[in-house]
């Protein structure tokens, strides 16, 4: 009777091809992740004998080819805020009225699909936006305003996109014991949907901030400037109404446009960016397994 | 007879909101309104502001739209020879795109069945964080990383005289847009419902035999729309191609060859291009055309996963 429990030959070929698969995958999946480890660990590696706290306060020095990075630090910081300002509530509310309001029929549809699309113009094309729009035809001129304004516009469908999953994540039965003791719409967003998908929210928004801070593009034509003259450690250098400098277009710069920069300073500075964008990213991640984990329902 | 008289009722106070919360949601609701209209807004100035800058050099002596499109000769300052063709930089970001796709659908696609059907539920968290990481790295850095590690690499590999060039730009937007491949695909995998797989596994067949005779043809419309979101952040990427791809601006002959596409062309010589000149016109008019394509690509998407919905 043990004959019939043993491998024919077709199984045996199905086992192997299993296992070749999977084995193929892994690799390619391996292969995703390997790249980044190793690139990641090279510049720090390089720019290791720059950073220090030092580098973080100091102005750059001898023409951007010595010094630090404080202008740069700063300006994004800026950039980054004032476009939260604007994009976040916008966006907030611009999903709220897609989850909550909006029915199925064509002109939602049609206001869907220019969210996708929004997610889809190159950044390039933002920044001829932000030249066009805000740079002449509003007159802010080359500043931080426009900057900030171009970014904000950029980074909406980011957080149109994780609101509206974290509102349509709350349960329609939580909406529908609201209504039915009384409830307008808003009181029920306001009282129920809100504060049960605030965490969602803030995810969002989160992510928001660590696109706009490492975007160069939009920035590069509407407000960033190369370089600006500040006093090291000033913790308000910029006006509204003037330029300012960016980490990320710092970054270009230095890697780019000027001759004979000490070797480990745009590792460092890419490193700052770098090592920036993915705290915020991981403590967005962090915030949404802390959530997962407490969800009631 | 005597009338009874009727027993007056005591008025019924219903509790009232005040008429200022009433205003207040009315005016509340206008303002979500209007918010949830504003992308449609956008997306409409933004093609109104662009075509604005680049609209007078329509009607300009000596400009040819097809010229524009086709030809091949892009001498925006020469003094006497002033051509404005795309031709060559159409080429570009195509040529950019096409090998950036050939190495990244693969590894994506691979990657998004491993992630969805082979590996158990903790690695899985811990690819799909290291694959949101993966997407957040800001498109400076892989230029940057490009510039550096990746040139001296080629040089080193393949002898090449100059590092920054198609191979160069392809691998790193090869790189940038496997994470979107990765994610999106592995939505469309997950969207299979789990009765084919258990109808599958019931027939004695092993996990590749279900992957490639059951989920690939179940899920070939949100992977088509994976690719084609890929495509789309490949095109319109452009800090990463300004700095890893050279800047000739001529049709490649190979992958060691230096190209310049659409949008690094955009982002090199709009510092340079005086407001209202030709030049900075010609240039918006490029971004009509890269803001065409894209829309072009990210609606195709979108009909793709709509169609998967419908069914």
């Amino acid at each position: 009777m043990d004959t019939m429990f043993a491998e024919t030959p077709l199984v045996r070929v199905k086992r192997r091809r299993e296992s070749l698969a999977r084995g193929v995958f892994f690799c390619m999946s391996v292969a995703m992740i390997l790249p980044l480890v190793a690139i990641v660990t090279y510049l720090v590696v390089k720019a290791w004998p720059t950073l220090s706290w030092n580098f973080l306060v100091d102005i750059p020095r001898e023409g951007m080819r010595e010094g630090g990075i404080w202008p740069a630090l700063v300006g994004t910081i800026y950039l980054v805020f004032i476009s939260l300002a604007v994009a976040a509530p916008l966006g907030i509310l611009a999903a709220i009225y897609l989850s909550e309001y909006a029915r199925d029929n064509w002109f939602n549809r049609i206001i869907n699909l220019a969210v996708i699309n929004l997610a889809g113009v190159p950044s390039i094309v933002h920044a001829l936006f932000g030249l066009g729009a805000f740079v002449y035809a509003a007159k802010f001129g080359y500043s931080i305003i426009s900057a900030s304004l171009t970014l904000a516009i950029m980074t909406l469908p980011v957080i149109i996109a994780s609101t509206r999953e974290a509102l349509a994540s709350v349960p329609q039965s939580f909406r529908e014991a609201c209504w039915n003791v009384g409830a307008t719409r808003w009181q029920t967003i306001r009282s129920i949907v809100l504060p049960n998908s605030v965490s969602g929210i803030l995810t969002g928004v989160i992510l928001q901030v660590s696109r706009a801070a490492g975007e160069t593009a939009p920035i590069m034509f509407t407000g960033a400037v190369f370089y600006k003259a500040v006093e090291r450690g000033t913790l308000l250098p910029y006006y509204l109404d003037e330029q300012c400098m960016a980490l990320s277009m710092h970054l270009y710069t230095i890697s780019t446009q000027v001759p004979g920069v000490e070797e480990s300073l745009p590792y460092a500075t890419a490193v700052v960016l770098l090592g920036a964008v993915l705290l915020v990213n991981a403590s967005a991640i962090a915030l949404r397994v802390v959530l997962r984990s407490r969800k009631k329902w | 007879m005597d009338t009874q008289p009727i027993p007056e009722r005591a008025p019924v106070v219903r509790p009232r909101r005040s008429p200022w919360a009433v205003r207040g949601e009315w005016l509340l609701e206008l303002i979500i309104r209007f918010c949830g209209i504003s992308a449609v807004l956008f997306v409409l100035a933004i093609f109104f502001f662009v075509f604005r800058e680049a609209f007078p050099v329509l009607g300009r002596e000596g400009f040819s739209l097809t010229q524009f499109l086709f030809s091949s000769e892009w001498y925006p300052t020469s003094a006497t020879h002033v051509r404005y063709g795309t031709w060559a930089l159409t080429v570009g970001s195509f040529s950019v795109t096409a090998l950036a796709m050939i190495i990244a659908v693969p590894f994506g696609l691979g990657a998004a069945i491993f992630v969805s059907e082979f590996c158990g539920p903790r690695l899985r968290e811990v690819l799909k964080i290291v694959i949101e990481l993966l997407a957040a790295i800001p498109s400076v850095v892989w230029g940057f990383i490009g510039l550096t590690v990746m040139s001296k690499l080629i040089v080193d590999l393949t002898g090449a005289p100059v590092g920054v060039n198609l191979l160069n730009g392809g691998l790193i937007l090869a790189l940038m847009s496997v994470p979107i491949i990765v994610s999106i695909g592995e939505d469309a995998l997950k969207a299979v419902p789990d009765s084919y797989r258990e109808a599958g596994l019931a027939l004695g067949a092993t996990r590749w035999q279900l992957v490639y005779r059951v989920l690939l043809p179940a899920a070939k419309n949100g992977l088509l729309a994976a690719v084609l979101l890929g495509v789309g952040r490949a095109v319109g990427e452009t800090m990463a191609v300004l700095m890893a791809t050279g800047h000739a601006v001529h049709i490649p002959l190979g992958v060691l060859d230096s190209v310049r596409t659409l949008t690094a062309n955009i982002a090199a010589e709009l510092g340079e291009a005086p407001a209202g000149s030709d030049h900075y016109r010609v240039l918006f008019l490029t971004g009509v055309l890269l803001f065409s394509i894209t829309f072009v690509v990210n609606l195709t998407a979108d009909l793709v996963i709509r169609g998967i919905r419908r069914k």
